[in-house]
């Protein structure tokens, strides 16, 4: 295991990089001081990959996303740090070059559907007014290609329901109208930020599966952003796993599900349900997240990680490439830490279910 | 509680009827935890609700223990024993609290309407061991729900239905909306309080899996039905009804080879059988065929 500085190595290193943020540090300015929401990120996006950004409430993935898309509030600002969308710097981009580049390059579903979509204008007109707004078409082509849209993203009876509000729909219908204005104009990138949270297990399978069939279909890259790594496995080629504003492992999904390194991915992993024996307690990660106002001088999982070592809240460890594609920021996996094991009933996967 | 033949409909306009629970029967045994899965709009939550007295049913019997609650003049009579009885959490925590209320405010509250506690001192002391059962320091007693967290939030919901020590406690999607690392400790904290206190806990939720690990047996639902109904394991290994086998499709493994390879199941209104009958076909495991 070599020592390295944060590089991150993409699943194939000949693929183009539609995406590509080096060392971003994202503060907030507020009367309490500054909040460091995001720190020193780096990761890449090649072309039709899907890279999931894993972590609790409040560990910065949402930032992270909005930061690239430019959506945050004015007293946030960019602390250091490089975002080359294709073969732009967008850094410094302003307002009306980001406006140019929102929904032609990239586009975003959030959470909720219902929030996202104007109750009182009709799906069929908001979605024509997305694909009005980037290319230049009549009003009539437009409304067609919206109409194809819709059939696309899988919504029944398209042509009835073209003219309805978004409050006859259920979420997961809602959901698949936001991500036909998502696809409006044919982004490149697509930020999925936790699309299928606030809809149950079936409809959940749904949109996933949709999601992954467009994606194919259009050579989409995605960010998909989750709490929950059960979801993430269907969809994610690279999974990266995020704490206190910090990447803190990053790898494919054979990688992290395989052989997680880090002991915040053996939490998440062991709050799964199916890991655990019934009867007995589920394992959970004890605690919550730091607050970021003034973050932890040593690496900030230590105080609810059971295999903290001492350094651990001392220095902040560097990234360990494990292999060419998975890295890990723990000190557990420096030559001099004691020996640790995953534990057991990671190492026994679960039985399949169904 | 015992729940025969239960139905509850909406009634919209002459035309439109929502039917939604339709003609239910199930028992719940004492001391048990009850799983309810299905997808939204299946009636989980209207189920909850009318068997917590919320609503009146439309048609058929709800008993707790010898009383048959779903008459209107009997419900009144026992109405204060019932809502000690039956406590209920539901999903949306930040709404269930009363956000001009302290944490302190809010566990008395059911404290104060049952006369549970003549002196103040004795109340308080009540309400400390409670926030220590759930596992929230004292300190909280003073905070409002909007300065808590998620699943504080939620630990104060719970204090606040096991106050007053009740029989059953329906919690309707407690864990939905909340993170899996603070799922997973909600989740302990129920099965440590189930435990110690003995009480019957039904327990609705989308996500099957959840309630492989937590409860004793699982009904199923759909669109106002039950379409299964078996001890945990028995639905697992042995699911009957086309709709189990699809919800069960759709739970996701954290396996990232088999899932990409996965079928996922669908089901629609054309599998449904029309004019089907709730039958035993194994024992103690129904199925509406």
């Amino acid at each position: 295991m070599t020592f390295v500085k944060v590089i991150f190595y993409r699943k194939a290193l000949d693929m183009d990089n539609v995406l590509q943020i080096e060392n971003l540090s994202v503060s907030f300015a507020t009367e309490a001081g500054e909040i460091e929401a995001v720190r020193d990120v780096s990761l890449s996006l090649g072309k039709g990959e899907t890279l999931a950004i894993v972590g609790e409430s409040g560990c910065g993935k949402s930032v992270l996303c909005k930061s690239i898309l430019k959506l945050l509030p004015s007293n946030a600002f960019i602390k250091q740090g490089k975002i080359i969308a294709g073969d732009q710097d967008i850094t410094e981009f302003s307002e009306m070059q980001m406006r140019s580049l929102r929904g032609s390059l990239f586009s975003m579903v959030f959470q909720d559907p219902m929030l996202s979509l104007n109750p009182t204008i009709p799906v069929g007109q908001q979605i024509i007014e997305a694909i009005l707004s980037h290319q230049n078409l009549s009003q009539k082509v437009a409304a067609k290609r919206a109409l194809e849209l819709l059939t696309w993203v899988g919504l029944e009876e398209p042509a009835q329901r073209f003219y309805l509000q978004p409050h006859f729909f259920s979420g997961g219908m809602c959901q698949r109208c936001v991500l036909a204005i998502a696809l409006a104009s044919q982004p490149q990138i697509l930020f999925a930020d936790e699309p299928t949270t606030a809809l149950d297990v079936t409809m959940q399978a749904q949109i996933l599966d949709l999601l992954k069939s467009i994606q194919e279909k259009l050579g989409l890259s995605m960010v998909f952003i989750s709490h929950d790594l059960g979801v993430v496995a269907r969809i994610a080629d690279r999974i990266a796993i995020m704490y206190a504003g910090k990447i803190v492992e990053i790898g494919t999904a054979e990688d992290i599900f395989y052989d997680p390194r880090h002991p915040y991915t053996w939490g998440l992993l062991q709050a799964q349900p199916c890991f655990t024996a019934r009867g007995s307690r589920l394992h959970n990660i004890p605690g919550m997240p730091p607050a970021l106002l003034q973050p932890p001088q040593g690496d900030a999982f230590a105080v609810r990680n059971e295999y903290a070592l001492k350094i651990d809240y001392e220095k902040m460890p560097p990234f360990y490439k494990i292999s060419e594609t998975h890295s890990a920021a723990t000190w557990l996996l420096d030559p001099r830490a004691p020996q640790m094991v995953i534990p057991e009933n990671l190492q026994i996967r679960c039985e399949h279910i169904g | 509680m015992d729940v025969r033949h239960l139905k509850q409909y909406f009634h919209i306009n002459d035309a439109f009827t929502i039917k939604a629970v339709d003609d239910i029967s199930f028992q719940l045994h004492r001391g048990e935890i009850f799983g309810l899965a299905g997808e939204s709009g299946s009636g989980k939550s209207t189920l909850a609700r009318t068997l917590l007295g919320l609503y009146l049913p439309t048609d058929g019997e709800i008993y707790y223990k010898k009383y048959c609650i779903s008459d209107k003049h009997i419900y009144q009579q026992h109405k204060k024993e019932l809502q000690k009885n039956i406590q209920i959490i539901f999903q949306d925590s930040a709404a269930a609290l009363n956000p001009r209320m302290t944490v302190e405010e809010i566990i008395a509250e059911p404290l104060i309407i049952h006369h549970i506690y003549s002196r103040k001192a004795e109340r308080r002391a009540k309400i400390h061991d409670l926030l220590k059962l759930v596992g929230l320091d004292y300190n909280f007693s003073r905070c409002y729900p909007t300065e808590l967290s998620g699943g504080q939030r939620q630990r104060v919901s719970i204090a606040r239905s096991i106050s007053l020590d009740p029989a059953l406690i329906i919690a309707d999607e407690p864990v939905a909306s909340l993170d899996v690392s603070i799922q997973a400790q909600i989740i302990n904290l129920f099965q440590t309080l189930q435990r110690e206190k003995k009480f019957t806990f039904l327990f609705i939720a989308h996500d099957l899996s959840l309630l492989r690990f937590l409860s004793d047996r699982i009904g199923v639902m759909y669109r106002g039905k039950m379409m299964e109904l078996a001890e945990t394991e028995e639905v697992f290994s042995n699911p009957l009804h086309p709709y189990t086998k699809s919800l069960l499709s759709a739970i996701p493994v954290p396996d990232p080879i088999y899932e990409r390879t996965k079928k996922f199941l669908t089901f629609d209104e054309t599998q449904l059988v029309e004019n089907a009958c709730w039958q035993e076909s194994r024992k103690e495991h129904y199925v509406l065929v």
